[in-house]
């Protein structure tokens, strides 16, 4: 491969030259790493391949996600795959969708110093420190809106000064939301009797009684949504 | 209508909805509207001693940053702690040029703090922009034969360059009370502290404070006591002996309201002493 | 307090005057012990040393102030700041002794967060009680 065309990197601390135009992730392929941990969707869905890195001449720590970032030239990369946050013990139906419900399950939210690292972190580029304000102040719509996009990476969680434990937070708030907040959807419940009431079971028999070359060429075949 | 930047603070958006509504609805009436922040965050509660923990004064200037982002001066707030915090950090980052560049290199991401945004409290607002006379004038529900014990605390009036009034001998409530046609009654320890956040360590102190400081405001012949900061109003209702039970804590947006609004609601122990429901003055 | 007390050069021009003022910007050598905080403080009554006490011996550089209760049990009401004659914001002294022992991993009990309480209670104690 002609140089140009390549780009050196530092993996935990190694330099490696790897194809310009791959992601982190490929990268660490390329360069040798069997990733078993920290990957996972590899479409920027699932949230395990947390990483940061700095770049030559800047005093910033960036944070994103190894399977949506370009390699640059000169990058200084380390995998978070993992933030340990524990999640409080609760169940939905137990719980009221008001605003102290998030305080009294997360009481370390009251320690944010409003500092804005979280935000930074953010490979998804939620407002999380809105939404960590929002949630202190019990506003759950809220919290579930701004935060409707979280992968739950658990980068803002590592960042934080003040030891939040962000996405167990974000996750709860959406789940009080769902459960109690947010209209009920009419043609789900339509969908759903459909199914009760036996609906697709001729498709589904039909499918059981496929053999695999049949059901391999029903697969290809298949609508996709565009 | 007047449009002033309104902080309003974690409590007032929960515990303390009703001093909310009833200040903003009052102040409508006497021609002011508050806008609040678009995006704001928690003052912090409690103002930070340390002069060396910038991180502290963060959340105050990024509140300060906001107001100067509606290309306003002023920000109003209702909460008494609210108003300590924002009041001190300001002065805090922009008595010191190094802190102020610090502050502002670490928040690279908001626009620059230019300073010069002055905080105010609504007792601020009613005393030195609207006026004692004009105010009574809006009234159209004196409270008449009220006795309200007006319950400063701390974050009001310490320290002195930051307090609203003298510390030792405020007036101002007092003052805002005789204009709404309420008898002020003036009570020992209606300067003294409730033991603020100590409620979350040591409960047993602030128990022991709150009973002192209703004990005080009754002896003196309080009908209700009257506070703008909503953890006095959470450890005087919540930490206070069963004997005190008949003494409200109310919050001065709520008294504002009886006052000024029309159709406000008034409690019934509060109309029992006031006599008949909102009547027109002529 | 400490029955027995050692008085020299090194302890006065120690550490924990110097890092006292570093962190509250106060004078605690500005003291003339006159009482008056310690006389209008309200929760002198719950201390193990009174407030006047605690700038004497942070004057005396005594290292072991750092395990007195007085610093966590004031409510940083500023009752005492506003009193003094000297222009010394004990506050502030009480705020450095108690951040100076959270840095140094020192921390009161636990707080009992068993209880519901509003947010403005719970900000203000994690910021008081915690690092």
């Amino acid at each position: 491969m002609k140089k140009e065309n390549t780009v050196t990197v530092f993996l935990m601390g190694k330099a490696y030259r790897v194809p310009a135009g791959l992601t982190i992730m490929k990268a660490m392929e390329y360069a040798g790493y069997r990733l078993v941990r920290g990957v996972g969707c590899r479409g920027g869905y699932c949230g395990a391949c947390a990483t940061v890195y700095r770049l030559p001449g800047d005093y910033r720590l960036y944070a994103d996600l190894a399977c949506q970032t370009t390699v640059q030239d000169g990058m200084y990369i380390a995998q978070l795959p993992f933030t340990p946050a524990t999640r409080a013990p609760y169940r939905l139906e137990e719980l009221a969708p008001q605003g102290e419900t998030l305080l009294a399950l997360y009481p370390e939210l009251a320690r944010c110093v409003a500092c804005n690292t979280c935000t930074k972190a953010c490979p998804q580029k939620l407002e999380v420190m809105d939404a960590v304000q929002q949630a202190l102040r019990g506003d759950i719509a809220q919290v579930a809106e701004l935060t409707f996009d979280c992968v739950s990476c658990g980068l803002c969680t590592m960042r934080c000064p003040a030891e939040i434990m962000h996405y167990h937070v974000w996750q709860l708030a959406r789940r009080l939301h769902g459960a109690y907040q947010a209209p009920r959807s009419g043609h789900l419940a339509d969908r759903v009797g459909q199914i009760r009431q036996g609906a697709f079971h001729g498709e589904l028999d039909r499918l059981m009684a496929m053999g695999k070359d049949e059901l391999a060429q029903a697969y290809k075949a298949r609508d996709i949504e565009p | 209508m007047k449009r002033v930047a309104y902080f309003p603070g974690c409590a007032l958006k929960d515990q303390a909805r009703g001093y909310e509504a009833g200040a903003k609805k009052a102040l409508e009436v006497l021609g002011y509207e508050l806008v609040e922040l678009s995006r704001w965050n928690c003052c912090g509660t409690v103002y930070a001693l340390a002069q060396d923990d910038l991180v502290r004064h963060l959340g105050p200037v990024r509140n300060l940053v906001r107001t100067q982002e509606m290309g306003l001066d002023q920000l109003v707030t209702l909460c008494a702690m609210c108003y300590g915090t924002l009041r001190r950090s300001q002065r805090f980052v922009e008595e010191d040029e190094e802190r102020l560049s610090r502050i502002r290199a670490f928040m690279d991401e908001e626009q620059e703090y230019a300073g010069g945004v002055k905080v105010l409290h609504l007792l601020n607002l009613l005393r030195d922009e609207i006026g004692f006379e004009p105010l009574e004038s809006k009234v159209t529900r004196p409270l008449e034969g009220l006795k309200v014990g007006a319950y400063y605390g701390c974050m009001l009036l310490r320290p002195r360059d930051v307090g609203v009034d003298d510390p030792d001998r405020p007036e101002v409530m007092e003052r805002v009370l005789g204009a709404l046609g309420a008898t002020p009654v003036l009570f020992p320890e209606r300067t003294e502290c409730c033991g603020a956040y100590l409620t979350v360590a040591r409960p047993d102190v602030v128990q022991a404070r709150s009973e002192r400081i209703l004990a005080s405001a009754k002896s003196s012949g309080a009908d209700v006591v009257v506070t703008s900061c909503p953890l006095c109003q959470f450890n005087l209702e919540n930490r206070r002996p069963a004997w005190a039970a008949g003494l409200p804590v109310v919050y001065l947006g709520e008294v504002l309201a009886w006052a000024l609004v029309q159709g406000a609601t008034v409690p019934e122990e509060i109309q029992a002493r006031i006599g008949k429901p909102a009547e027109v003055k002529a | 307090m400490a029955g027995e007390l050692n008085l020299c050069r090194e302890r006065l021009e120690g550490a924990l005057p110097r890092k006292v003022e570093e962190i509250s910007g106060q004078n605690p050598y500005a003291c003339y012990q006159c009482g008056k905080c310690s006389a209008g403080c309200l929760f002198a009554d719950h201390m193990d040393v009174l407030p006047n006490q605690v700038i004497r011996l942070v004057q005396l550089g005594d290292e072991g102030v750092a395990a007195f209760r007085a610093p966590w049990v004031c409510a940083a009401c500023l009752a005492c700041a506003v009193r003094c004659p000297r222009g010394v914001d004990i506050g502030k002294v009480m705020e450095a002794l108690r951040v100076l022992a959270l840095r140094r991993g020192l921390t009161p009990a636990p707080l009992n967060l068993g209880e519901r309480y509003p947010q403005i209670a719970l900000v203000g104690a994690f910021r008081k009680f915690t690092p």
